[in-house]
């Protein structure tokens, strides 16, 4: 292979991001060159089985790929912004929002919330760590390379341009001969297999590592929300194994699972991938909303509204959203029945999703809210979400959907629920849990400046595209025509108040980094009502020293009243903490390289790879290291001196 | 924290360590069930979109296939015994036991090798027909499902002989002992899913 | 572990000869027997998930002291998905239409290639 066939040439937009990435990576080189971090970076970050430090790590590749994706959001809206404008060919168009579907789902918002489940859940529950902290490590490193692996698309054999859902035939390998859709399936899969082990590893977690006395109904509501995703992602991410795997046989074999010869069915893709889709979109979604509940309760400073049924609630939404994939592709022609099954199991999923609107506003009524940055977000998010779910049910409607189907009005009702459903949660999650995770508070003005600017850019940039759609755009085309050009030019004005927003608050973390105080208390808010406002901040590498015995789902708040810490000089025993390792880092990278040589179809280093993978396993296996015990004394020692200041 | 022993329980158990891994083990088990589950919707769906190739009634042998499942199924006794022999506290009997399931299982993966090359001589391949590739993909996923079990076998034996029967290594045995059942479970379906009745229809 | 030094295999033993007679049992039934396609193949899954509870409880010990609640619970709803997965797909990929899988291969045909275009 030549190497101009190796790199993709001629497109100047392809050379800046080549000059980019060149530019980043240069200057991280010599950054930790000359400051001598390389060690560091090794013994600290890339070894680390700590749930805390794997959790920052998600937080930090979710962020850097929000700014890649947001960068093709903003090209998108750019080309869009007139009518035959010039600036993105037709392929080149597809290849953007092929990637930025992709990256967005899959490198933002499932990173994003894992980072959080990660460095929260074993806190509010009272644990160490994970069950599995080498499986955890190796579950980010394979979501790492797989970002990795799908990013390096678009300068090395060319980016995938199937859209994101790559709907066969066109993904097929007739249609679509080279290496770009190879990068979506083995990156996918490289992903998937991390989040497949992250799921059993949560939920192992959660059902046997929690505090005495924590009973299932007396866990924090994001823990539980947490259960439940972790319970979906395992019974829909292996369906996504499959179909990813079927179609690069197909590609790379030869074989006719999804093509148009040998009888093949091309629709069975959207069936399988839908299977998985409609499932990971409640992945996205339920985490989100434990967020909410979580900052909802602590700044109305009030109990959550109903509880139960908010559990009952997430419980019901895991269950229908295995039964709906169909409304996904009621355009197929399955008929009036296949269609009006899916249409009520679809519609039925607004109850569950009711009630829990319903719980967040008596949560709110008559209460003493304390207008914290978090709450703001949480504020925001429900009634933009409920437009976003009122559209969803007008496109549950099978009939009706003949309609809708593929226009804006679809684009914007997914970006109606995902944006203040998920984003606006990981926004509000990380500012809330921020000061816990890095020991001080991010600025308050500078964060109230990114919510308005991302809020009021967020229904500016959408709201059009609800009419777009009725007026007959349909979904991914490239260049419009001058009757839609007014409501296109202000939703692009509208992708770049938000690309400001999301611009304020990385300078808000740089800002606050350089001149916030540190020295902050455990419980940083002042309103926690759960375990992990019980530690102290910046939190011990081993989490809690003692527990308390657990009576409600709100510990804090009992904690405070019998006035407990998590510090108990009579009860404290030796942790056991596990050793730092670089095997996850190293399998995940040799992984990295075989479905690089997978994706260029040389089989024959790609099965160099696979002996390489095995070899690692066979070395894991026969390593029989049990880590360590942090002695009494020393435990002692680390809590006298973060409880200094607020044990007076 | 973490270090609890419990007693009354069998070894592989003792330990919260032993406890959670078994734990995660099954729900491992329960996601690999929805993935052998699309393939079996796969090839469901697929079923007798042959194209021009032959049709499986034509290909199959009753006899071959019973064989090979005579053989697993066996493996999967014997692996149990495995099992038995470990919680009396039998090195040995275990190691001999364990033994005795690999010999079986690859066998079993000798048979399947054969059925494969004898197929692809009669000109039925990976890429005849959809209901073919479906056909190969989900055996095959199996067969390599066996084969991941037998290395991962032969380094559990060996390990038993570094360090002998210990909460960790009972744990290990007990896991791959699972594994190695459920293998079994998912052949009894590919056995009657798909060689029973596509001899039948 | 004392009391159950002694103890014989029974458990292991009774579930073998099960498995191997219900294997004879559906293939004889497959085979040999006179049933319509439709009740054969209805049997023979019954069969076969018998077969399947027998290894889970009899060889697995998917119920025993130590093991918790989560194995069994996984188990219930990995077949509940399991069922969803392949009877959903077969269902749906139907396009409305019955199978018929000795000459009905042209009229489903069709309309796959139809779905084929509209799903863009």
């Amino acid at each position: 292979m030549q190497l101009d066939e190796f790199f993709v040439t001629g497109e100047p937009l392809i050379y800046i991001g080549m000059a980019a990435i060149v530019l980043v990576s240069g200057t991280i080189l010599f950054v930790l060159t000359y400051f001598k971090k390389w060690k560091w970076l090794w013994a600290e970050w890339l070894t680390t089985v700590d749930h805390k430090k794997i959790g920052v790590m998600y937080i930090l590749l979710s962020l850097a790929m929000m700014f890649r994706a947001g960068v093709d959001a903003m090209m998108m809206r750019l080309q869009l912004a007139f009518p035959d404008m010039n600036f993105l060919n037709s392929q080149h168009y597809s290849e953007v929002f092929t990637t930025h579907g992709t990256i967005m789902i899959l490198f933002v918002a499932m990173p994003f919330l894992i980072g959080l489940m990660n460095y929260v859940v074993p806190l509010q529950i009272g644990a160490r760590d994970f069950a599995f902290p080498f499986v955890n490590a190796l579950s980010f490193w394979s979501t790492f390379f797989g970002a990795m692996l799908f990013n390096i698309s678009f300068v090395i054999g060319g980016a995938p341009d199937a859209g994101w859902t790559n709907y066969a035939p066109l993904a097929g390998s007739e249609l679509s001969p080279g290496p770009g859709i190879n990068y979506y399936l083995l990156g996918l899969q490289l992903s998937g297999i991390g989040t497949l082990a992250t799921g059993i590893n949560l939920m192992v977690t959660i059902l046997r590592m929690r505090a005495p006395g924590m009973s299932l109904f007396k866990m924090p509501i994001f823990t539980w929300s947490t259960l439940i995703t972790s319970f979906i992602i395992i019974f829909a991410f292996p369906i996504l194994t499959v179909a990813l795997a079927l179609m690069t046989i197909d590609r790379i074999f030869g074989s006719h699972i999804f093509t148009l010869t040998g009888e093949g069915l091309p629709m069975m893709w959207a069936n399988l991938f839908w299977m998985w889709g409609h499932p990971e979109v409640y992945i996205v979604i339920l985490p989100a909303f434990g967020i909410f509940s979580e900052i909802i309760s602590a700044f109305a400073q009030k109990q959550l509204f109903g509880y139960k049924t908010m559990v009952w609630a997430i419980i019901l939404i895991a269950g229908l959203s295995f039964v709906v994939w169909v409304h996904h592709f009621f355009t197929m022609g399955a008929g009036a029945f296949v269609n009006s099954i899916f249409s009520i199991t679809t519609m039925a999923i607004a109850i569950p999703t009711g009630v829990k609107i319903f719980n967040w506003l008596a949560t709110i009524y008559k209460s003493k809210i304390i207008f914290g940055t978090p709450m703001m977000w949480s504020l925001a998010f429900i009634p933009s979400f409920t437009i976003g779910g009122v559209t969803g049910v007008m496109l549950g409607m099978a009939a009706a959907d003949y309609q809708f189907h593929n226009s804006y009005f679809l684009v914007s009702h997914f970006h109606y629920v995902l944006i203040p459903g998920t984003i606006f949660a990981c926004f509000a999650g990380l500012i809330y849990w921020f000061p816990k995770m890095f020991g001080f508070q991010l600025n308050r003005k500078l964060n109230i400046w990114a919510f308005w600017l991302f809020l009021i850019g967020f229904h500016v940039t959408f709201f059009p595209q609800y009419f777009l759609g009725l007026d007959g755009m349909a979904r991914r085309l490239f260049t419009i025509g001058p009757e839609w050009f007014t409501l296109n030019f202000i939703s692009t004005a509208g992708a770049f108040v938000m690309g400001a927003g999301f611009a304020v608050f990385v300078y808000c973390i740089v800002y606050s980094y350089f001149k916030s105080t540190r020295d902050l208390p455990g419980d940083v808010w002042g309103v926690g009502r759960t375990l992990e406002w019980a530690t102290p901040t910046p939190v011990p590498k081993y989490n809690f020293a003692t527990l308390p015995d657990v009576k409600s789902h709100d510990a804090l708040i009992d904690m405070k009243e019998d006035g407990e810490t998590t510090f108990d000089e009579d009860k404290l025993e030796s942790i056991h903490m596990p050793n730092y390792t670089g095997q996850p880092f190293i399998m995940t990278a040799i992984m990295f390289f075989a479905s690089f040589f997978l994706v260029f179809e040389w089989i024959t280093l790609a099965s160099i790879g696979l002996i390489g993978i095995i070899v690692m396993m066979y070395v894991r296996s026969f390593d029989y290291d049990g880590g360590y015990h942090i002695g009494v004394d020393e435990i002692s020692k680390i809590e006298n001196s973060l409880r200094g200041h607020d044990n007076e | 924290m973490s270090e609890n022993v419990h007693n009354n329980v069998p070894l592989e158990y003792s330990t919260d360590e032993g406890q959670n891994s078994i734990i995660g083990f099954w729900i491992f088990l329960a996601a690999e069930i929805s993935l052998f589950a699309t393939l079996f919707a796969t090839y469901a769906v697929l079923f007798s979109r042959t194209a021009d190739a032959m049709e499986p009634a034509e290909l199959f042998q009753p006899g071959i296939v019973l064989v090979m499942t005579v053989l697993l199924l066996t493996s999967s006794f014997t692996c149990g015994l495995a099992i038995h022999f470990m919680r009396q506290g039998s090195l040995k009997g275990t190691q001999i036991l364990l033994g005795i399931t690999l010999l079986l299982g690859m066998t079993f993966i000798g048979f399947e090798i054969y059925e494969f090359i004898h197929y692809v001589s009669e000109g039925v391949t990976l890429q005849s027909s959809a209901y073919w590739s479906a056909f190969y993909i989900l055996a095959g996923t199996h067969g390599i499902h066996v084969m991941v079990g037998i290395g991962w076998m032969i380094g559990i034996i060996i390990q038993l002989f570094q360090h002998g029967l210990t909460a960790f290594t009972a744990r290990k045995v007990f896991i791959v002992g699972l594994y190695w059942h459920f293998l079994d479970v998912i052949w009894i379906f590919i056995f009657t899913g798909v060689y029973l009745i596509g001899m039948v229809v | 572990m004392s009391e159950k030094k002694h103890k014989y295999p029974w458990n292991h033993i009774i579930g073998f000869v099960l498995s191997i007679a219900l294997t004879f049992l559906a293939a004889w039934t497959a085979l040999s027997s006179d049933l319509p396609v439709m009740w054969i193949i209805i049997s023979i899954m019954v069969l076969a998930v018998i077969q399947a509870l027998i290894q889970l409880f009899m060889f697995m010990h998917i119920v025993e002291k130590g093991a918790g609640d989560a194995p069994w619970n996984m188990m219930f709803h990995a077949a509940v998905v399991a069922a969803i997965v392949v009877s959903g797909s077969l269902f749906t990929m139907s396009f409305g239409f019955t199978h018929d899988h000795g000459g009905g291969e042209h009229e489903t045909e069709q309309h796959e290639e139809q779905g084929a275009h509209e799903g863009h």
